[in-house]
């Protein structure tokens, strides 16, 4: 590790594990995953953030490769295929971490899921599920929920049902348009806040930089989410 | 470390496999065959596994039970639609699955477990060391209950399974090790009685499930059923006969039908022969490819769509496949492999045997679990969505398919009510939005200290381990006690009835033993009576009417043995006989070589 950014991310590990004590020869554990004495493997702290667990610093983006080949490193290191032969409670780490290390790599693999998980590490869970429209989406999605409540009390075969069908269609198309847009207005965040962590400036300027960006991620997150599932709606209802 | 076994447990046949020096290879029994039919018949003699059972599928239908495969893990309700295809009968008890075999009922893993035990017998005598571990494929498309199903069969079978598999991720093994293959590969494997697709990145040894989708009731036994539903109304309008009222020739019917499809497979045409009941003769049918196609092109599309969802499900289209590997006797058709090249836009690949792929794939496995092979690494997924049933009926998804195993997910759980000392949980696998729609798991009560509503804490974690089968564990988040979860199965074995099975199995092992001492015994001593009465009768006149006398009397001694039940007492009356038999086989022998000595050449006889 010898970029600044790296290290400063293995020396947050290092100060995470610190505290713990090997569950088998009671030795300090520091650092990595395995005692340095007797070479059990250890729990991975419940503490640990996903980003801390794969080494990587707290930035949004991420090279898929390297985030790979981390994920395949790890999985030889803690995968239960290679603690057959080992003892009951080797067992049930390997169990643990493996999971853990799954789930770590779901959700740094996927854009969306980084930010949301991000977003929760850095001001709370943001799982406040809108549901009223967007302002700028308003007049158009109470249009379309009309739209769609007269579809579903049509009769399938008849031509105005075709004809509502073909405006639903259209109105899918547009909607998914819109949130592709919206994860292009996330990517450009991601620049906004990998140059703030890397400038790594503790100014209140900073501070009121880094509160406005988690705050329009938020929003534009929340709106994504609220029309990812009118369109999910939508081609269920026309399916 | 003991060795540990790979077994493909299949719908039509069952194979093991072993590692062989960094070599995966299947074992053969007699006839140098490793297929073992997935066949269990009860007959007078006891019960028999595989090849002899499936001689009985046609002499005693109603006691003969083949594609137990397709009741693991599953409910009387939830096969109702191909019972008629079955001459055994099928119960129910305990949302279980019971299969009639004469007097005696059995569940689906108990049968399952017969043949696992003649595949560990025959392991055994090959390997000459005792086998009690094992890897065991599955369906990737298996739910839970079938897979606990399939680790119960192996317990009583006396098999400790550590390990349950998916059979196309077991064949990409046996070919990634073969090969050595890189890139995004597609596994299309169409069994006896289900369907699996999976697309798996192969990479510095790591194979990484990306998606797997399927039909656990999709496979050749559906393509058979759709010949003999052809020949059955062909014998019908010729004959004015209903064949299914004779199960024994519904069997024949049936397996005529399986032959005629492998025959097309190879032919253009064949022709379809059956011999009919009450002397109504010989049926015969001429079948062509081009017809045999038409019938099943419906239940080859069916296997198209999964493909297609695996394919989104991984984010990829055709054109991202380098390779596809096609797995299990039904993909022999050309047909199949026809649709798969025209889907994939690439020539499949079939170079290992597609019958023997998945359990050498699972020989790579037990070895990589042995500690043998340490390059390999297999991750894989769950094929279904996990949730729990909420308000209203709803099912709410806690781990998503697909999401690589082991996975956990934790919910937090409190109480409605002043007091409340439970919460009822009801777990679902499936991808439906309603309760009712999936697949029901289990159930069970988390027990909750009796406190003001809202104020318990308790925290439930579901992990799926690296065999796919659901753990559950629960703790009390304010004192931090665990708490055991005894989870009662939907559609299977409580931990009581596969215990119960497993002291019954060693009770049937003894019986087993004996009863196959018996049956031998018998059988030799069938045919040195057979022998010697035509030696008495051949050359009586080369001996003593003494010697002839003392071999009658041995002769009725060993007879009245025969019919008795003691193996012993049998093999007693054999050396008896062959005793008293000595001097007329003597001078049998002698007299032969006199007589073939008679007009011969001096040069001809030395």
């Amino acid at each position: 590790m010898d970029g600044h950014t790296h290290q400063h991310a293995s020396d947050r590990r290092e100060l995470q594990m610190a505290r713990s004590m090997c569950w088998h020869c009671q030795s300090e554990v520091s650092g990595e995953y395995f005692c340095d004495r007797c070479v059990k493997v250890q729990p991975v702290s419940k503490e640990l953030d996903y980003f801390t667990c794969f080494g990587f610093p707290r930035r949004l983006s991420i090279d898929q490769q390297q985030l790979e080949s981390k994920f395949y490193e790890l999985s030889r290191a803690f995968h239960p295929d290679f603690y057959q032969n080992k003892s009951g409670e080797e067992q049930t780490i390997s169990l643990g971490n493996s999971a853990m290390l799954n789930t770590a790599y779901r959700t740094l693999r996927d854009p969306i899921q980084r930010a949301e998980y991000l977003l929760d590490l850095e001001a709370g869970a943001v799982k406040d599920i809108r549901t009223t429209p967007p302002a700028d989406l308003f007049e158009e999605i109470l249009e379309l929920q009309d739209t769609l409540d007269e579809f579903r009390a049509s009769d399938r075969t008849s031509d105005a049902a075709g004809a509502l069908r073909t405006r639903l269609q259209s109105e899918r198309a547009t909607l998914e348009q819109r949130q592709r847009d919206m994860e292009t207005q996330i990517q450009r965040l991601f620049g906004r806040w990998d140059a703030l962590q890397d400038r790594g400036e503790a100014t209140e300027q900073a501070r009121a930089e880094r509160d406005r960006i988690l705050k329009e991620m938020r929003d534009i997150l929340s709106n994504r989410t609220y029309v990812k599932n009118i369109v999910n709606d939508l081609i269920a209802t026309i399916a | 470390m003991a060795r540990i076994v790979g077994i493909d447990l299949g719908t039509t046949n069952s194979l093991v496999a072993y590692m062989d020096k960094g070599t995966p290879r299947v074992i053969a029994g007699r006839h140098e065959r490793a297929m073992v039919p997935s066949v269990v018949a009860l007959t007078d003699n006891g019960l028999i596994v595989g090849d002899p059972a499936k001689e009985h599928l046609t002499r005693n239908p109603e006691r003969t039970v083949y594609s137990v495969k397709r009741f693991m893990g599953k409910s009387l309700a939830d096969v109702q639609d191909e019972l008629a295809y079955f001459p055994y009968t099928l119960t129910e008890k305990g949302g279980v699955i019971r299969i009639k075999l004469g007097e005696k009922t059995y569940s689906p893993p108990q049968i399952s477990a017969m043949i696992l035990k003649e595949l560990k017998l025959r392991a055994e005598a090959f390997l000459g060391e005792s086998i009690t571990k094992a890897v065991i494929t599955v369906p990737a498309y298996f739910n839970d209950s079938q897979r606990q199903a399939t680790k119960d069969a192996g317990m009583i079978a006396g098999l400790e399974v550590l390990r349950i598999i998916n059979e196309p991720t077991a064949a990409s093994l046996a070919y990634g090790l073969q090969e050595k293959t890189q890139g995004t590969i597609a596994v299309y494997d169409l069994g006896g009685g289900t369907f699996d697709i999976s697309i798996l990145k192969l990479k510095n040894g790591i194979f990484e499930v990306l998606a797997t989708n399927g039909d656990t009731h999709l496979g050749g036994d559906d393509f058979d059923h759709v010949i003999a539903d052809l020949l059955l109304g062909d014998i019908h309008a010729q004959y004015g006969l209903d064949l299914s009222a004779y199960p024994d020739h519904m069997q024949g019917l049936r397996l005529e039908a399986e032959r005629a499809k492998i025959r097309l497979s190879e032919a253009l045409t064949t022709t379809a022969t059956l011999e009919l009941p009450d002397g109504k003769g010989r049926f015969t049918r001429e079948l062509t490819r081009e017809h045999l196609e038409s019938l099943c092109n419906p239940l080859v599309e069916r296997t198209l769509g999964p493909c297609r969802l695996a394919l989104k499900d991984a984010g990829l289209t055709p054109n991202d496949i380098d390779e596809v590997v096609l797995v299990g006797g039904s993909t022999r058709m050309p047909l199949v492999r026809q649709r798969v090249h025209a889907l994939f836009g690439k020539q499949p690949h079939c170079e290992l045997n597609p019958d023997e792929v998945v359990a050498l794939g699972a020989a790579v496995q037990a070895d990589i679990l042995s500690g043998g092979t340490t390059d390999m690494l297999l991750l894989d997924v769950t094929p279904l969505s996990l949730g729990i049933e909420t308000m209203g009926g709803v099912m709410s998804s806690l781990i998503r398919r697909n999401t690589t195993i082991p996975a956990s997910a934790k919910e937090m759980f409190t109480t409605y009510v002043d007091g409340q000392t439970g919460v009822d949980i009801h777990i679902l696998q499936g991808e439906r939005e309603l309760a009712k729609d999936n697949r029901s798991l289990a159930r069970f009560r988390l027990k909750v200290p009796p406190l003001p509503a809202g104020v318990p804490r308790i925290e439930v974690t579901f992990l799926i381990d690296a065999n796919g089968i659901l753990n559950v564990m629960a703790k009390d988040m304010r004192t931090g006690d665990t708490q055991s979860i005894e989870v009662k199965p939907s559609y299977g074995l409580s931990d009581q009835e596969v215990e119960r099975m497993i002291e019954d199995s060693f009770k049937f092992a003894a019986d087993d033993v004996s009863t196959r001492k018996l049956i031998e015994a018998r059988l030799d001593a069938g045919a040195l009576i057979t022998t010697t009465e035509k030696s008495v009768a051949d050359g009586g006149h080369l001996v003593s009417p003494e010697d002839v006398a003392a071999i009658r009397s041995a002769l009725s001694a060993l007879t009245t043995a025969k019919d008795g039940n003691d193996p012993r007492a049998i093999r007693a009356r054999m050396a008896d006989l062959e005793q008293a038999a000595k001097s007329l086989t003597v001078a049998m022998l002698d007299d032969s070589l006199k007589r073939g000595l008679q007009g011969k050449k001096v040069s001809e006889v030395t």
